[in-house]
This record gives C-alpha cells, sequence and structure tokens, in this order.
C-alpha cells in the first residue's frame, strides 16, 4: 500500500513539472515583449534544475549533484546579459 | 511500517511541495497580467521549491554529507535569483514592459519625476 | 622620498585590509570544501590558494563591518526569513492558481535608516527573495530602496510591505550593526 501511495505522488510530480515547464514554454513562445520571454525561460532552466533533483530522489543517487551546482550558478547569467542590453524598442507596446 | 519507509514518504511530500511551486510558477507565468508581476510568480515559489528538493535529495541518500554538498546549490540560487529579479525588472521598467493602470502607488515614477525637474531647474541656475 | 609616517599608514591600512578579508577568505574557504563535499588537508590547501587568488584578481572593496555581532538576533532574522520564506511561497502560488485575478500592484518606496552598505543589501536580498516583493531600484546615497509589491489591495496592503521591509533591517542591525545605526533603528 506504501508503494502505491508513494507512487501516485510521483506520478502527479511528474504531470505538475510537464504542466509547469509546458505553461514557461508557452510564454516563451508566445511573448509579447522579450522581458517576458526571458523570465520564462528562467523559470523553465529553474524547473530543469528542480527536475534534476527529482530523479536523484526518485531512482536514489547523488550523481546529478554537479549538474545542479553549474546550473544554478550560471543561471543567471543569460537574464543579466538580456537585461543588460534590453532597449525601449524591445517592449510589448513597440510591437504588439 | 518502519522509519525507512516514514523517510522515502516525507522526501516524496517534500517533491510534491516543490513541483506544486513549479506548477503555480508555470500558471502565474500565464495569467499574471504584466511581465513585472509575472516576475514575482517566476523567481521566487522556485526557491522554496528548491529548498525542498534539496531536503528531499538529502533524506533520501540518508546522508548529511549529501545535504552539504547541496549547500552551495541553494546558496547560489539565494543569491542569484534576487539579481536576476532586480535586473531585469529594472529594465522592465524602463523599457515599459508594464501597465501603469495596475500600479496602486507608484513612488518611483514620482521620485523619477521630481529628480528630472530638479535637474531641469539646477543647470538653468547655474547658468544665469 | 617617503615620508615614515606615511609609509607607516600605508602599512597599517594593508594589515586592515587583510584583517577585512578575513571573513570572506574563510567564506570562500568553506564554499569550496563544501563544492568538494569533504573536508581534507588538500581541500584546505587548493581552498586557501584559490580564495587568495580569487580575492587578488577580482578585488572589490572591503566591506566595513562594526565589530559587533549578536548571533541571537541573527538566529532570530534567520528564523523569521524562513518562516515568512515558506508562508509567502504557498500565498504568491495560491494567488497564481485561484480563479479570480490579482488586483493591483505597488512601487513602494522605503527609505531606511541604517547607513550600512552591508545591512542595505542583505535587507534587499532578503526582500526579493520574498515572493510578493522584489527591489526594482535602489538609491545608496539616501538608503532608499524602491520595492516592486505584488496584490497590494488597498494602502494598508502597501503599508505592510514597508513595516516588514523595516522590521527585518532592525533585526539585523541588531545582530550586526553599529550602535548608530541601533540608535537610529529605536525611534
Amino acid at each position: 500500500m506504501n508503494s502505491v501511495v508513494i507512487s501516485v505522488i510521483y506520478i502527479t510530480v511528474g504531470v505538475m513539472f510537464t504542466a509547469g515547464a509546458l505553461a514557461s514554454v508557452y510564454r516563451v513562445v508566445r511573448g509579447p515583449s522579450l522581458i517576458d520571454r526571458v523570465i520564462a525561460s528562467d523559470v523553465l532552466l529553474t524547473t530543469l534544475i528542480l527536475a534534476a533533483g527529482v530523479e536523484m530522489v526518485y531512482n536514489g543517487h547523488t550523481r546529478s549533484i554537479p549538474l545542479m551546482v553549474a546550473l544554478a550558478a550560471t543561471a543567471v547569467l543569460g537574464s543579466i546579459a538580456v537585461a543588460r542590453h534590453v532597449s525601449p524598442k524591445d517592449s510589448a507596446k513597440a510591437n504588439p | 511500517m518502519s522509519f525507512d519507509d516514514i523517510l522515502d514518504i516525507v522526501s516524496a511530500v517534500l517533491v510534491l511541495g516543490g513541483a506544486f511551486l513549479t506548477l503555480a510558477a508555470g500558471v502565474g507565468l500565464i495569467r499574471f497580467p504584466d511581465a513585472l508581476s509575472g516576475l514575482h510568480a517566476a523567481t521566487k515559489p522556485q526557491v522554496l521549491g528548491l529548498i525542498l528538493v534539496v531536503l528531499a535529495i538529502a533524506i533520501e541518500a540518508r546522508s548529511w554529507t549529501t545535504l552539504l554538498t547541496l549547500v552551495p546549490v541553494v546558496l547560489f540560487q539565494m543569491l542569484v535569483a534576487p539579481t536576476a529579479a532586480h535586473m531585469i525588472g529594472r529594465a522592465g521598467y524602463r523599457t515599459g514592459d508594464f501597465r501603469p493602470e495596475l500600479s496602486l502607488v507608484d513612488d518611483l515614477a514620482d521620485d523619477i519625476d521630481l529628480a528630472t525637474r530638479e535637474a531641469d531647474r539646477s543647470p538653468r541656475r547655474q547658468r544665469s | 622620498m617617503t615620508e615614515p609616517a606615511n609609509e607607516r599608514e600605508l602599512r597599517q591600512e594593508a594589515r586592515a585590509s587583510i584583517v577585512h578579508q578575513l571573513p570572506l577568505l574563510f567564506a570562500l574557504v568553506v564554499l569550496w570544501m563544501l563544492l568538494w563535499g569533504a573536508v581534507s588537508w588538500l581541500n584546505l590547501v587548493t581552498g586557501l590558494i584559490l580564495a587568495v587568488v580569487v580575492t587578488r584578481v577580482f578585488y572589490l572593496p572591503p566591506v566595513e563591518l562594526s565589530g559587533r555581532f549578536n548571533p541571537f538576533w541573527l538566529a532570530v532574522f534567520v528564523g523569521q526569513f524562513f518562516a515568512e520564506l515558506f508562508v509567502a511561497s504557498f500565498q504568491v502560488a495560491f494567488l497564481a492558481l485561484r480563479p479570480r485575478r490579482i488586483s493591483k500592484n505597488s512601487i513602494v518606496e522605503v527609505q531606511l535608516r541604517t547607513r550600512s552598505d552591508l545591512i542595505m543589501t542583505i535587507v534587499a536580498l532578503a526582500m526579493s527573495l520574498m515572493p510578493g516583493s522584489f527591489v526594482i531600484e535602489s538609491d545608496r546615497m539616501r538608503s532608499r530602496i524602491y520595492l516592486h509589491a505584488l496584490n497590494t489591495k488597498d494602502l494598508e496592503g502597501v503599508e505592510d510591505v514597508r513595516t516588514k521591509t523595516l522590521q527585518l533591517e532592525r533585526l539585523l542591525v541588531r545582530s550586526f550593526g553599529s550602535l548608530d545605526d541601533i540608535e537610529r533603528t529605536r525611534k
């Protein structure tokens, strides 16, 4: 009975992660502004970090920890680069 | 039910919490009206989600060393997420990527207004 | 032709900067050991070498510490921070999932009372990590931060954000702020 509960929890977890990732992909594709897309891709990356962690919990190993560390440390570089070079003409109002 | 089973369930529940926060971040991204409110949904609930998942990993591995190796992950994320939010938020504010009719109070616009007016006034006084 | 007094001053300054950098070096070595997941002599030596190289190559102006430290208030700060992080995360999550849309946001100016850059930075970081608010702009000269706050229904909600920020500031000042700052935050 115990393992059934745990499988149900992990199936729910999988569905939730998929839905969250799809939602951010939708935002990346639809925009409308550059800022929206950057924020959404940031969420996608964090979702990836979390998914790597959950996979470790599920399969009971710790080999992906370096991946998590590297991703967590470098995740911002992309958003900061974009934020530095974004200009008013990239806003949603300029190109609706 | 053994102690091991209880730990398994605890870590599963922690993972469930992290997944819920991720889902909420995605939904908030779609449903919040402008980019700046989307930023709230995006960056923050996931910090807690990360903490929960990290705890789950350490519990599942039953090791303190694993927990300590994972501390930098949380640390980096906690230092880096506010920086990203600030940079993106500021850029979004300046490019006008938010809907002014959505803000109840905007102290920043008032202060920028005041500063520009002061800056406009002072050079003229110097010149005369 | 340098004056001896000047030279002595310079040497004192150099020694002071080394002392100021010790906490940073220590933190970097600890971080290095955490990354490797083991405490060993090899890690200690390589960590120390790397820390010195990193602090020399990427030089930052030393952080001014007040010399006061109260672990009790720091513990209160950390505890309150994580408690609020937990509550606020789920609040924002429910805000995203509930059927009704969010009403209004605000950009709130908070006038901090501390004069310390470090405390101002930590307050800004902590408020940015709280779901529901992030720092959109800061004014270091006037120690002011501008927070973007999510879903402030009325002016009371705006005032809540302000109170929360000042409360965190007071806890931080009590744990390692200068006596001057403590006097100022009491008002």
